[in-house]
């Protein structure tokens, strides 16, 4: 999170046909803007151009028994540490449970968008149960669809589910690339934790076992992931249903001698 | 039946509570060639009776394929059916697009239905004249709807419409307790 994205949508476009022409392409926009401003029409339709309130990492893995997913509780506004206990992962179904990271607003509207798909099962009362990898699919047409519009939902979603003995893992991000994988890591933790899960990672994973990994590499991107805060939650699906954790507080540890002593000589550092 | 005053429109209901119109679409289906469906546990089989208008003629086509889980059997208006098809094979394919799964059977039946039901309340539009017998296996098993011009549908182990179905219907009647653990060569064989 926090990175900023150049070249939006909208009237703030710079193509190079020529400088001249970029000019009158931005100068125009803006004029409209004004424009409608001043003669109080309403003002022309608006995009999402950049994420402001944002989420870290999400981690995924399989196991046997189960899927595992975590995210820390943190919404950061830029580089503020801002809501520091909000819960980004979400229970959609028994069966299914999805964690975003990127902007917390689009994650809000996707979860009121999924309430109402389950909603309208409930109500249908025919037996029928979507699969999460139904579930995976008709939020990737979703998130594709926001893309063609060039106004995305701008997350990247862990959709985590076990149905009828199946495990199911996959992604969905804001230009709708989509796929599943025993391991799924978003934003820091796809470089810093991917590597760590895909070596835990093994076909006879325990859930159990799951849960003490994804402590372990969430207190790795603590400590290395300016965006991120020691405060988790972990969610499990497997055959009893879907759990979501109480916060965890994870334990750090900075008593190193060289960050109480300090770099005293210019060769010293504390990395 | 006989006409009466309160039978012009389908906007009009009778004294006795009936909206006219719709059983007089409802005619229409039994005016139909005759339309079987049995369910197994594991099969159901729909069976037709084509008709042709006259010997240089081809026969009527009754039964459609509205997805590789999904088929249908027609009873009345043919040009009606051809639109409910088009919709259920177009509603099907969209379900697979968005959720990557078949439809299930009874969420597709519940749609027709619902289209059938807007004809029978709009004084611009008249009730689909064509009943459906439609015939699907999803994830809960095999099923056996029936639907009607009225917008109502009913699940069955075994039924029948179209002219002289009530023979076909004696016929269920007297043998749908067997069908549940028949194989499809037994099945079809009563059908």
């Amino acid at each position: 999170g926090g990175r900023r994205w150049r070249g939006g949508a909208g009237g703030r476009m710079a193509f190079r046909i020529g400088s001249g022409a970029a000019k009158c392409f931005s100068a125009g926009a803006e004029m409209r803007n004004e424009e409608a401003l001043v003669a109080g029409a309403a003002a022309p339709a608006r995009r999402t151009t950049t994420p402001y309130v944002t989420g870290s990492s999400v981690l995924g893995i399989k196991c046997s028994d189960g899927v595992v997913i975590a995210a820390d509780t943190l919404a950061s506004y830029g580089s503020m540490a801002k809501f520091r206990k909000i819960s980004r992962l979400h229970e959609v179904s028994s069966t299914c449970v999805v964690g975003a990271s990127g902007e917390y607003s689009d994650f809000q509207e996707l979860k009121r968008t999924l309430d109402a798909v389950m909603m309208e099962q409930y109500c249908r009362d025919d037996g029928h149960h979507m699969t999460p990898s139904a579930i995976h699919q008709y939020l990737t047409r979703v998130m594709y669809g926001r893309r063609n519009k060039v106004d995305p939902l701008w997350n990247s979603v862990v959709l985590a589910g076990y149905h009828d003995n199946v495990a199911t893992l996959g992604l969905v991000d804001l230009f709708g690339t989509n796929f599943e994988s025993e391991v799924i890591a978003t934003g820091y933790g796809l470089h810093m934790g991917l590597p760590l899960l895909r070596k835990a990672y093994r076909e006879d994973l325990t859930v159990a076992e799951a849960k003490v990994i994804m402590e372990d590499i969430l207190r790795v991107l603590f400590y290395r992931d300016a965006r991120s805060t020691n405060s988790i939650q972990i969610a499990a699906v497997s055959a009893s249903g879907v759990e979501i954790s109480d916060i965890i507080e994870l334990e750090t540890k900075w008593d190193y001698q060289r960050f109480i002593v300090g770099a005293r000589n210019a060769d010293v550092s504390t990395w | 039946m006989f006409r009466n005053q309160y039978d012009t429109d389908i906007t009009t209901y009778s004294p006795q509570g009936r909206v006219h119109q719709i059983e007089y679409a409802m005619e229409a289906v039994k005016q139909g060639s005759a339309v079987v469906g049995l369910r197994a546990k594991d099969y159901v089989v729909l069976a037709t009776l084509k008709r042709s208008t006259s010997e240089l003629a081809s026969n009527q086509r009754k039964l459609f394929e509205i997805d590789s889980h999904v088929g249908v059997a027609i009873s009345g208006l043919t040009a009606d059916a051809r639109v409910l098809t088009r919709f259920m094979r177009t509603e099907c394919h969209n379900h697979k697009f968005v959720y990557e799964t078949s439809m299930p059977v009874s969420h597709l039946v519940l749609t027709i239905a619902d289209k059938c039901q807007v004809s029978t309340q709009r004084a611009s539009k008249r009730p689909f004249g064509v009943g459906l017998l439609v015939a699907g296996y999803d994830a809960t098993g095999a099923h056996l709807y029936q639907t009607c011009p009225s917008g109502n549908y009913f699940e069955y182990k075994a039924f029948a419409i179209g002219a002289r179905s009530q023979s076909a219907k004696t016929y269920l009647e007297r043998h749908f307790e067997t069908f549940e653990e028949l194989d499809l060569k037994d099945l079809c064989r009563h059908a």
